[in-house]
């Protein structure tokens, strides 16, 4: 085997064991009603930092490129409600055209 | 099976992703081109349909790419999907079965999924998960496709701005989720602490340290 398709077969059985982890340990139980409160912030917190990372994030370092610019545009679009298929459209174009003139 | 009226079903969690078939799609090409290089075109669309996670992916090709070593592309995808622990064990009370069946039924979770299954009082919607996830699924495993053979037509994902699309996928994501002042906080709160410790941790733990925001809820149980 190939580097790559052990990368793939390592990847793949840590990933499903990762994703199985929590459900398999619960079972049927429910969390605790403290636990209420945390469970409903989990996504925001968690989006909120993949949006900076993907945007900021480099080699052990905070970049800010022409990324940054597509996603001051896709913000634009999204607060102006433009369906989603804009979305993509404005933030790509905004950051391949700051490229191309950068 | 008759539902119960406010009930959501499979057909539901469809709908809600038809909206984000684009860009993965966008994405899984990307994804595609960059990959077909630096392990070749079968093992690149049988890692999109296996691992079935993008960021992982990028990571783990990127470290390749540069000429790193297996165990660092592997780790560095782990730990990027180390989120789906705290977001498994948030989406587990929903899921059915015994534990085979909830191990199979989690392979579902990908983060478009997850998020649009959040119902935001703290319960997931098992149905909206698992809709959701049919779309995202044909578009990553499609657009990766496309990626990998249409390659060289595509040119520099970059030189398009294809790379901006994932941070954009993500806001439109979060954007969803912005119901209330608690979901803004712990956003403003998870960005923080993912922006401190991208230049001290490695690749991965600045998203799932930042799941530690969401203890902020913690807080508004006692009031």
């Amino acid at each position: 085997m190939t580097v790559a398709w052990i990368t793939v077969a390592l990847l793949t059985a840590g990933t499903v064991a990762i994703k199985a982890a929590g459900p398999v340990a619960l079972g049927g139980r429910e969390l605790p009603p403290q636990l209420a409160g945390v469970v409903a912030r989990l996504a925001p917190s968690l989006l909120a930092a993949l949006v900076v990372v993907d945007t900021f994030g480099g080699d052990r370092a905070l970049v800010i490129d022409e990324t940054a610019i597509g996603l001051v545009a896709a913000a634009g679009a999204l607060v102006a409600r433009l369906p989603m298929f804009a979305v993509v459209v404005i933030a790509a174009v905004a950051t391949a055209t700051a490229r191309a003139l950068g | 099976m008759v539902s119960k009226a406010g009930t959501r079903t499979i057909a539901d969690g469809i709908k809600a992703g038809l909206p984000f078939m684009l860009p993965t799609l966008a994405i899984g090409m990307s994804f595609g081109v960059l990959a077909e290089p630096v392990m070749g075109a079968v093992a690149a669309i049988a890692m999109s349909f296996l691992v079935f996670a993008g960021a992982a992916q990028f990571a783990s090709v990127g470290i390749l790419a540069a000429g790193g070593s297996l165990a660092s592309a592997v780790s560095a995808g782990l730990l990027i999907n180390s989120r789906f622990l705290p977001m498994g064990l948030a989406v587990a009370p929903a899921l059915r079965g015994g534990p085979v069946r909830r191990a199979v039924e989690s392979q579902a979770m990908v983060d478009a999924s997850w998020a649009l299954a959040n119902r935001g009082d703290g319960t997931f919607d098992r149905e909206v998960m698992l809709g959701a996830t049919i779309p995202q699924a044909i578009c990553w495993w499609g657009g990766t496709a496309i990626g990998v053979l249409a390659g060289s037509l595509l040119g520099n994902p970059e030189t398009l701005g294809l790379d901006a699309i994932f941070p954009a996928f993500y806001l439109a994501l979060l954007a969803e989720e912005m119901r209330d002042r608690a979901a803004l906080s712990s956003a403003l709160l998870g960005a923080a602490i993912a922006l401190c410790l991208v230049p001290f941790a490695p690749p991965g733990i600045p998203v799932v340290a930042a799941s530690a925001a969401a203890l902020l809820g913690l807080r508004a149980r006692r009031s």
